[in-house]
């Protein structure tokens, strides 16, 4: 008896010390992320200018800037359209890169190794030095795409100052930086499928192609989702690609909502506009992140 | 186990001789150059810039592959602005790190051990801090920085950068101490070690791999940040990435010198990746996958 409340009184002070160490990271993440968010919150409700100081703390008309942009901003819609653009593009292309090179890949042999490390180079690489890479591969004086197209008689104009291509051109790259990540995850998701339906199927006569519209894409289906998920939750931030390559234009249209935020913050000092696009896209994102987490959670239910 | 080579002669014996023969024979060597040509293709332009930055001038657009490499770009590089930028960089991230590292690392490890109620709350907390778009973040940083004049400064930035780091630290770290058996901690309180004791002589060591590789990788997010360093720097503290742009605004596309200031950024990123490839995939696909 005496035992059982020493270790009792021993387990409630082993939870406490450990408390203690959890404490401080969680009042700096509080303070990093959970203060910003309610700032933000709320200059999003005031018309803040910083050209204007009585605009701040001015809570008078709270739903003005949200109204505006939802009634009175056609080029916030366009910014979104865009961005819904780039998004579905780029998540759509990136699943068919990854699933198709991690279908390659998807071997043993030194060769394969050496690729699938190679192939993460693009999305370690710092964002601005990709848009560097591909600034200078868009540039037609200096670029050896456009000498080679050149040299075979067939001359392609600037695809980054032409507005029908501008956009599809940041697609491509956004492609060319994020397909590791879904290449990484459908790999892994490969690797956990069991062999005996394969070798079984095998026996049975069915073709490659049969084997993976059958057995091989119903076994790696969540991951996708998941992994597309992922991706297009990340393709909402994107930035220093758009700001390197093309800065928004020709015009606006590779203005995408979070390159629109930014400008009505920091080039035109609408802090108030530029904290309510910021606030919107944040819920969106949240609401995008719980399906996620919704799909995840069933995964794993259906995998027990 | 069976060798690769022996996979072709097994699949001619099935019956699959509607293949011609040669291609039958030869399917795994024909995937390695397949393989082999789409890693060079994919990683074409990050070749092309490499071989830029040693290019003369005078042939900066040339696409022969012959040329008589020049360490001009970078000499150049050297006697403006950027070393004290990179400096910076190496700064900012270091210490952000170090700081991620002191808070979220004994904080993945009560979660790990810990049974606390509001375990899965904070855990989506952390998930939600990796989701948000950094924009949400940096105009309230902005502003706040204004008023504490903690714009342009090293500082600064550390604080914003633990808005990421920290969150994958905790992530990153907690399933290396849950494969740390209880067994050899449970030794340790027997003969009257403390909690955190217990963490520093015992569980600690065993789980150093996964602090370094954590390390690296937050090392990486930091060092590659573009936005918040944009947006909160301007000449003093600027980081690397930024000091390109920086660069590029006052003198135009200098292609051999920004080709050379790329190599130089990316280079610590490509050597950190190949060090820590294998937790590279882990760390990368954070919140991707769970347990």
């Amino acid at each position: 008896m005496r035992i059982f409340t020493a270790s009792g009184d021993w387990e409630q002070r082993r939870r406490r010390s450990l408390m203690l160490g959890l404490l401080p990271a969680l009042i700096v993440l509080a303070a990093v992320t959970v203060a910003p968010g309610i700032y933000l919150i709320a200059t999003s409700l005031t018309p803040l200018n910083l050209t204007m100081p009585h605009t701040l703390w001015d809570f008078s008309h709270p739903h003005a800037n949200y109204l505006d942009l939802i009634t009175d901003d056609p080029r916030f819609m366009k910014s979104v359209w865009i961005q819904t653009k780039l998004s579905m593009a780029t998540v759509i292309l990136q699943l068919m890169m990854g699933l198709g090179i991690a279908l390659l890949l998807n071997g043993q042999s030194r060769m394969r190794l050496i690729a699938r490390a190679g192939l993460l180079l693009p999305m370690v690489l710092p964002p601005i030095v990709v848009g560097i890479l591909w600034r200078v591969m868009f540039t037609v004086d200096v670029s050896p795409f456009h000498h080679f197209m050149r040299w075979i008689g067939l001359p392609v104009g600037s695809l980054l100052t032409n507005p029908a291509t501008a956009l599809w051109a940041i697609v491509a790259v956004e492609t060319w930086e994020w397909f590791p990540f879904t290449m990484l995850m459908t790999l892994a998701a490969l690797q956990m499928i069991p062999s005996a339906p394969i070798e079984a199927a095998r026996i049975d006569g069915a073709r490659d192609r049969q084997i993976f519209w059958y057995i091989t894409l119903p076994y790696i289906r969540q991951t996708l989702v998941v992994a597309g998920l992922f991706r297009l939750i990340d393709s909402i931030k994107a930035f220093p690609l758009i700001f390197v390559l093309t800065d928004g234009g020709p015009g606006d249209v590779t203005e995408v909502t979070n390159y629109y935020a930014y400008r009505q913050a920091f080039t035109f000092s609408l802090w108030g506009y530029g904290s309510a696009i910021a606030t919107l896209m944040v819920a969106g994102i949240f609401l995008l992140s719980w399906l996620i987490d919704r799909m995840t959670g069933s995964m794993h239910a259906e995998a027990n | 186990m069976q060798k690769p080579t022996d996979v072709p002669r097994q699949a001619a014996t099935q019956g699959q001789a509607f293949q011609p023969g040669w291609i039958a024979r030869n399917r795994h060597r024909i995937g390695d150059v397949v393989t082999f040509a789409l890693l060079v293709l994919i990683l074409f332009p990050f070749f092309w810039l490499l071989q830029m930055s040693f290019r003369p001038n005078a042939d900066i657009f040339g696409d022969a592959l012959l040329f008589r490499p020049t360490l001009d770009h970078y000499r150049a590089l050297w006697t403006g602005n950027f070393p004290q930028s990179f400096v910076n960089s190496v700064m900012t991230s270091g210490i952000s790190t170090a700081l991620a590292l002191v808070l979220g690392v004994p904080a993945a490890y009560a979660l790990s051990r810990g049974r606390f109620r509001g375990s899965r709350r904070i855990a989506l907390w952390i998930l939600a801090t990796r989701m948000a778009p950094p924009i949400a973040f940096t105009i309230p940083f902005f502003l706040a920085y204004q008023q504490l004049e903690l714009l342009d400064t090293t500082v600064g930035l550390v604080i914003v950068y633990l808005t990421f780091s920290l969150a994958l630290v905790i992530w990153m770290m907690q399933p290396f101490f849950d494969s740390v058996p209880r067994e050899l901690e449970e030794a340790a309180w027997i003969d009257g070690c403390g909690v955190w004791r217990t963490f520093r002589n015992v569980t600690l060591p065993l789980a150093a791999p996964g602090v370094a590789a954590t390390a690296v990788i937050c090392f990486i997010l930091s060092w590659n940040d573009f936005f918040y360093a944009l947006v909160l720097t301007r000449t003093k503290a600027s980081t690397a990435p930024v000091a390109i742009v920086n660069f590029i605004q006052y003198t135009g596309w200098e292609w051999g010198r920004i080709a050379a200031a790329g190599t130089l950024v990316m280079l610590p990123v490509v050597v950190f990746s190949i060090l820590v490839r294998n937790y590279l995939v882990y760390g990368l696909t954070a919140g991707g996958t769970k347990e």
